[in-house]
């Protein structure tokens, strides 16, 4: 299955510009469905972003990220060909992680 | 099972100068005329407008909307839809056949071109019909025409052709002209509980807030297809805009890829020509 | 979509290696639509910061004892309109010196606390996302530098809410 995750790592002089989008319905909790029951709340709770064995960005989110998850930050450190690893774990234990190469 | 309509469209199309808007003079359809006058309707009311820009939307008309859209053009959210897209395009039916060997040039770099009108069946070929038809014909089930698969697989067609100048042709055929001017007065009609036609929004009003939205304007109003509009939270292909723009004027949506709809289709491709395609889109 | 059941949480997590969803305890049970009926949030996730329906408890339950002193070192960059509210860019950008951590507020959310980001040393002061409202609201950025909290507000207007419906 491909990964849910998608990201764009570039590295120019010492910083490297991180930007993901992430596959996740980020349900709120607060949307019925066409049955005009709740659907309950699944959204994703904590992503890691890590560099050289070492966390460079953690995100923890509530149910007011929107769909499909995107965030951009940037870190001093990595430089072109480094792995950046990236996980996620949602509020029903369900996760996934990729590890991208530094352009 | 096309032959008995396109005569009937040949008897409306003779009946629709008297119905079309007051500027058309009556007599035999003339779709450079109408070219020049929609084209030069738009760049003298928009004037400090790039003309490829009109492909934009209501981000070309809102300098708030445009800083959010570039935002989220930054990654944005139809990428899912062409990552998926693009496996779908690219995987086999069971026949082994692909969608390469039913579209010229593999089906790459083609979106431009459609809709066309086929002289052998006698109707507009939308890209979406025709992705169906290849379907069919190599023994697959065809996909809902408004979202999902659909949207995925022309979104990279679309995305193949970024950057084209949107080149539709209206051969001299009487049922071209006839689709085409079918198509234009489809355009020009009110309809719906709140008596809008497309050209009251978006002829009469683009740049102007309708509650909460902002108009676009009908030159290069399909370019962008198709598109993940925020209100959706996913993709919707021109048939699917068409159909909740006939719920928003509370008309009674058509099926997706009716006649009327491939019409206007037609009509609206034309007068964006020269107009780069820009899709697959972001809208709110 | 996600699709899982509880039996298999365990398993995937040792699967994947993401050690943040220790003690779960739902081993096999399941009610009748298949959620485990233990979904426990991860380890490390500020629960209670999440529940907060105001800038003050969530200021509490994420900063003990700090107060918030505006700031116009703290950039906050949030449409006027929001085109929809479901989907809003918002970016907190700051050149205060020792940032620790970044927090997103929404203040007309039914729960306060939209994100909060955690910057360790070598990481740039600056966040950009795109978050839900549910109508016109401030939002407000949290920085925390040297050990102090910073605030800036801006008022998003939000005519087409982002909550659904």
């Amino acid at each position: 299955m491909a990964s849910t995750i998608r990201v764009r790592a570039v590295a120019s002089g010492d910083t490297t510009e991180v930007q993901s989008l992430i596959q996740h319905p980020m349900d709120s909790g607060f949307v019925k469905d066409a049955k005009g029951e709740l659907i309950p709340p699944h959204h994703i709770e904590i992503v890691e972003f890590e560099h050289d064995g070492k966390k460079v960005f953690t995100a923890f989110w509530g149910p007011a990220v929107s769909k499909d998850p995107y965030v951009k930050f940037s870190f001093k450190g990595g430089k072109k060909g480094d792995d950046l690893k990236i996980s996620w774990v949602d509020n029903k234990g369900a996760s996934d992680s990729l590890t991208a190469k530094i352009q | 099972m096309r032959r008995a309509s396109w005569v009937a469209t040949v008897v409306a199309a003779l009946a629709a100068p008297l119905l079309a808007s007051a500027a058309q003079p009556a007599g035999a359809p003339d779709p450079q005329a109408d070219f020049k006058a929609f084209r030069s309707y738009f760049t003298q009311r928009f004037p400090s407008l790039k003309l490829s820009d009109f492909a934009n939307g209501p981000y070309s008309m809102d300098e708030g909307l445009r800083k959010q859209w570039e935002a989220i053009e930054q990654f944005p959210p139809y990428e899912f839809a062409l990552d998926k897209g693009k496996e779908l395009f690219n995987t086999p039916f069971k026949n082994g056949k692909t969608y390469a060997d039913c579209f010229p040039n593999k089906g790459l770099g083609i979106r431009q071109t459609y809709p066309y009108f086929d002289d052998k069946s006698g109707e507009v070929i939308t890209l979406e019909l025709a992705v169906n038809r290849c379907r069919e014909a190599n023994g697959e089930a065809p996909y809902d025409y408004v979202k999902d698969d659909m949207a995925a697989v022309t979104a990279y067609m679309a995305y193949t052709s970024r950057g084209k100048p949107m080149d539709i042709k209206i051969p001299k055929d009487s049922r071209a002209l006839a689709a085409y001017e079918k198509g234009k007065e489809y355009f020009y009609t009110r309809r719906g509980q709140l008596n809008f036609s497309c050209a009251s929004c978006h002829v009469q009003n683009p740049g102007q807030h309708i509650r909460t939205e902002v108009l676009a304007p009908a030159l290069g109003i399909l370019n962008a297809m198709p598109i993940y509009r925020s209100e959706w939270g996913s993709m919707g292909t021109i048939s699917r805009r068409f159909m909740t723009c006939n719920s928003q004027v509370r008309g009674v949506p058509l099926k997706p890829q009716d006649e009327n709809y491939r019409d206007v289709e037609y009509f609206l491709s034309y007068m964006a020509n020269g107009l780069p395609v820009s899709g697959p889109g972001s809208r709110p | 979509m996600i699709e899982f059941r509880s039996g298999d949480v365990a398993r995937r997590v040792m699967l994947k290696g993401v050690a943040a969803v220790a003690g779960l305890a739902c081993v096999g049970v399941v009610d009748a639509v298949r959620t485990p009926v233990c979904a426990a949030d991860a380890a490390g996730w500020p629960a209670e910061a999440f529940k907060q329906k105001s800038e003050a408890d969530v200021i509490k339950a994420l900063y003990a004892g700090k107060t918030a002193a505006a700031s116009d070192k703290v950039k906050l960059d949030a449409p006027e309109i929001a085109e929809n509210g479901a989907v809003v860019p918002i970016s907190v950008a700051t050149d205060l010196p020792d940032v620790t951590s970044i927090s997103v507020l929404v203040l007309e959310n039914p729960y306060t606390l939209a994100a909060h980001y955690k910057l360790p040393a070598g990481t740039a002061p600056a966040v950009s996302n795109r978050l839900k409202m549910a109508k016109t609201t401030k939002v407000v950025a949290l920085v925390e530098a040297g050990g102090a909290l910073h605030r800036a507000e801006k008022e998003v207007k939000v005519t087409v809410g982002g909550c659904g419906g």
